[in-house]
C-alpha cells in the first residue's frame, strides 16, 4: 500500500516535471506545427488530384493512403524523438545534482523511484501519440474524406516503438551521463533504422545476407520493426502487394517481433531497475 | 529503543582504486549528539552515504536503530539533510514538504499539519507558497532541515547543515539541534564548524582518511586549558620549576605558555613563579578550543581540503 502511494508520488511529481519541461513544449509546438502543414499540403493535393481527368478512385484512395502514413510516420518519428529526449537526464541529471539523494534516503525502494518515472514518461509519450496521430486522421478525414484502416492496429505498435526507446532511455540514465545517454539511443535506432532498409532492399533483391542483418539490427532495436508492422496494417492489401509506396515493405516483420520489443521493454526495465539499485548515488 | 542507535564495524569503501573511507568503527548511542569532524576529503560524507544506504560499503557492517544499515524499515524513522539540498526548483516550499511527507508514507490532515508546524519552526511560513527556485542559499537550507524532520526521526543526519547560513541562520538550526537532543533524538552532525559543532555536540570524533583518529567527549573540559603568563626576571631554574605544572612550555621573549589540566593548577603556577623571583604581570587561562585540538590531532601534513 504504502509502496503503491510512493509509486503513484513519484508518478505524479515526474508528470508535473515532465509538462514543465520546455521539450515537451517544444515538441508539441513542432507537432502542432507538422500538422498544420500536413492540413495545407492535403488541402491542395486534394485540390489539384480532382482537376486531373485520369485520376480514377483507387490511385486516389492510394494517394490519400500514402500521405496519411507519411504523416503518421513522421508522427511515429515525433513521438521517438521525445521519448527519448524527455526522460534522458531524469536519472542522470538527479544523480548529478543530489536531489536523487533525499528521496533514495527515504523508505521507498529504488526501484520504486524508477518504476514511478517510467510510469510517468509511458503516460506522456503515450499521449503526445495519441494527440498527434489523431490530428492526422482527423485531417485526412476532414480534408482528404479518406479514413486509413488499421489505425487501431498500427497506433499501439508505434507506441510500442516508443515505449522502446523511452525504456532505453530510463534505463541508460540509471548508469550513463545524459550526453553520453541520448547518443546511445540514437545510436541505437541509426542502426535499426538502416537495418529496416538493409532488410527491405534484402527482400526485394532475394538476398538472404541483407534480409538476416536487417532482422539482427531489428533484433538490436526493434522499433524500426515495429513502425513497418504498423504501416502494414495501415494500408490495404493492393498497396501492400504491389509494393509501390517506400511504406509498403518487401519482408513484413513477423508478429513474434511484437513478443520480442514487448520482452525487450521488459528486460532493459528490468536491467535499469537492477543498476540503479546497485549504484552509489 | 535498546542498544546504540549506530553502530559501525570496519566499514570500508573503495571507488576504484580509491581508498574513500579506510576502517570506520563507531557507536553513537540512543539521544546523543555526536559531531563527526575531520578535514574536507576525510571520507565524511561517503560515510554518511553508507549509513543511509545510499551507497553500498565495500566491506564491514553497520546497525542502524537495530537493523542493518540500508535496511528500508529504519529509514522510515531516519531523518537526512545532505550537504548541499536542492530539490525541484519549481515546487514551492510547502509542496516540496508534502512530496518528502508522501515518500515517508504520511499524508492526509497529519502531513498538513506537520508540514505548517515545521514551516513555522524553519521561518519560512511566510515563504511556504513561494516556488523554492526564488529561495536564497538560507532559505533552501532551512527547507531541506525541514524535510529532514517531517516523519519525526528517531535519528537526524545533518551534513554540513549551516554552511550557506548566516549567524541567525545558525543560531536556529542550533536551537532546533537543542530541541531535537531535548526530545531524545540522537543527532549524527557531519561538519567542519567547529565553533558550530563545540556549541552543539555531546561527543566528538576525529577522521583522518576515513579511520576514527580521536574521539572526545565535549561535557568534561575537553582539552585542557592554556595559560599564557607575561613574566619578567624569571631564572632559567625558574622557568623549569614553571614547566613542571604542566606540558608544552613555549616562551617567547616575556611571554610563556603552557598547557595544564585545569584552572586549579593556577594558584600553585602564580606561587612558583613569584618563589622563583618573577615579577608576573599578567596570567590568562584560555580553554583550548577544539580547533587546536582539531589542528593538533590533523597534524601538520594537512593541507587546506
Amino acid at each position: 500500500m504504502i509502496a503503491l502511494r510512493s509509486l503513484w508520488t513519484l508518478t505524479h511529481l515526474t508528470l508535473h516535471e515532465a509538462a514543465r519541461r520546455r521539450v515537451l513544449l517544444a515538441a508539441l509546438i513542432g507537432g502542432l506545427a507538422f500538422l498544420a502543414l500536413y492540413a495545407i499540403g492535403l488541402h491542395f493535393v486534394v485540390r489539384e488530384s480532382g482537376k486531373h481527368i485520369g485520376t480514377n478512385l483507387v490511385e486516389r484512395q492510394i494517394t490519400l493512403n500514402v500521405l496519411t502514413l507519411a504523416g503518421l510516420y513522421v508522427v511515429h518519428f515525433l513521438t521517438l524523438m521525445s521519448a527519448v529526449l524527455l526522460p534522458v537526464d531524469t536519472l542522470s541529471g538527479e544523480i548529478t545534482s543530489g536531489v536523487i539523494q533525499t528521496v533514495a534516503s527515504k523508505p521507498v525502494r529504488r526501484s520504486t523511484i524508477v518504476l514511478g518515472k517510467w510510469l510517468a514518461y509511458a503516460l506522456v509519450t503515450s499521449a503526445y501519440l495519441l494527440l498527434m496521430a489523431a490530428g492526422v486522421v482527423l485531417v485526412s478525414r476532414g480534408i482528404g474524406h479518406f479514413s486509413p484502416r488499421g489505425v487501431d492496429r498500427g497506433v499501439p505498435l508505434m507506441a510500442l516503438s516508443a515505449l522502446v526507446m523511452m525504456t532505453l532511455s530510463i534505463a541508460g540514465g540509471t548508469r550513463l551521463a545524459t550526453v553520453t545517454n541520448g547518443i546511445l539511443a540514437f545510436g541505437l535506432y541509426g542502426v535499426a533504422f538502416i537495418g529496416g532498409w538493409v532488410d527491405q532492399i534484402g527482400a526485394m533483391t532475394h538476398n538472404q545476407a541483407a534480409v538476416n542483418v536487417g532482422t539482427i539490427a531489428s533484433l538490436i532495436l526493434p522499433s524500426e520493426a515495429m513502425w513497418q508492422l504498423a504501416s502494414w496494417h495501415m494500408q490495404p492489401p493492393i498497396m501492400r502487394d504491389l509494393q509501390l509506396t517506400p511504406f509498403s515493405p518487401a519482408s513484413v516483420p513477423s508478429t513474434a517481433m511484437v513478443g520480442w520489443a514487448a520482452g525487450y521493454v521488459a528486460v532493459v526495465l528490468l536491467i535499469g531497475l537492477r543498476q540503479f539499485s546497485r549504484r552509489p548515488l | 529503543m535498546n542498544g546504540p542507535a549506530l553502530e559501525t564495524e570496519r566499514l570500508r569503501k573503495r571507488f576504484g582504486s580509491k581508498l574513500a573511507v579506510a576502517d570506520l568503527s563507531l557507536t553513537v548511542g540512543r539521544g546523543e549528539v555526536f559531531g563527526f569532524l575531520g578535514p574536507n576529503g576525510a571520507g565524511k560524507t561517503t560515510s554518511l552515504k553508507m549509513l543511509l544506504g545510499l551507497i553500498a560499503p565495500s566491506a564491514g557492517r553497520g546497525r542502524l536503530l537495530g537493523r542493518p544499515i540500508g535496511d528500508r524499515a529504519a529509514r522510515a524513522k531516519v531523518g537526512f539533510l545532505p550537504e548541499h539540498f536542492r530539490f525541484q526548483d519549481w515546487l514551492s516550499g510547502r509542496e516540496l514538504l508534502h512530496f518528502h511527507g508522501r515518500m515517508f508514507g504520511l499524508g492526509g490532515a497529519a502531513l498538513e499539519r506537520r508540514a505548517s508546524e515545521l514551516l513555522a519552526r524553519v521561518d519560512l511560513l511566510d515563504a511556504a507558497h513561494r516556488p523554492i527556485r526564488e529561495y536564497s542559499k538560507g532559505m533552501m537550507q532551512r527547507a531541506g532541515l525541514a524535510q529532514a524532520l517531517l516523519n519525526h526521526p528517531e535519528i537526524v543526519f545533518l551534513d554540513e547543515p549551516t554552511s550557506g547560513l548566516d549567524p541567525l541562520g545558525r543560531r536556529l538550526v542550533r536551537d532546533i539541534i537543542r530541541e531535537l537532543r531535548g526530545q531524545g533524538v540522537t543527532v549524527f552532525l557531519n561538519s567542519h564548524l567547529l565553533g558550530e559543532v563545540e556549541a552543539t555536540c555531546d561527543r566528538v570524533a576525529f577522521v583522518k582518511q576515513g579511520r576514527v583518529v580521536h574521539e572526545l567527549r565535549l561535557g568534561d573540559a575537553p582539552a585542557g586549558l592554556e595559560v599564557e603568563l607575561r613574566v619578567a626576571g624569571l631564572s632559567e631554574a625558574g622557568f623549569a620549576a614553571l614547566a613542571g605544572h604542566g606540558s608544552d612550555l613555549v616562551r617567547e621573549g616575556e611571554v610563556a605558555r603552557l598547557r595544564v589540566e585545569s584552572e586549579d593548577a593556577l594558584p600553585a603556577i602564580a606561587a612558583t613563579v613569584v618563589a622563583a623571583g618573577g615579577r608576573l604581570y599578567r596570567m590568562t587561562p584560555r580553554a583550548r578550543s577544539l580547533e587546536d585540538l582539531f589542528l593538533e590531532v590533523m597534524g601538520q601534513d594537512q593541507r587546506p581540503g
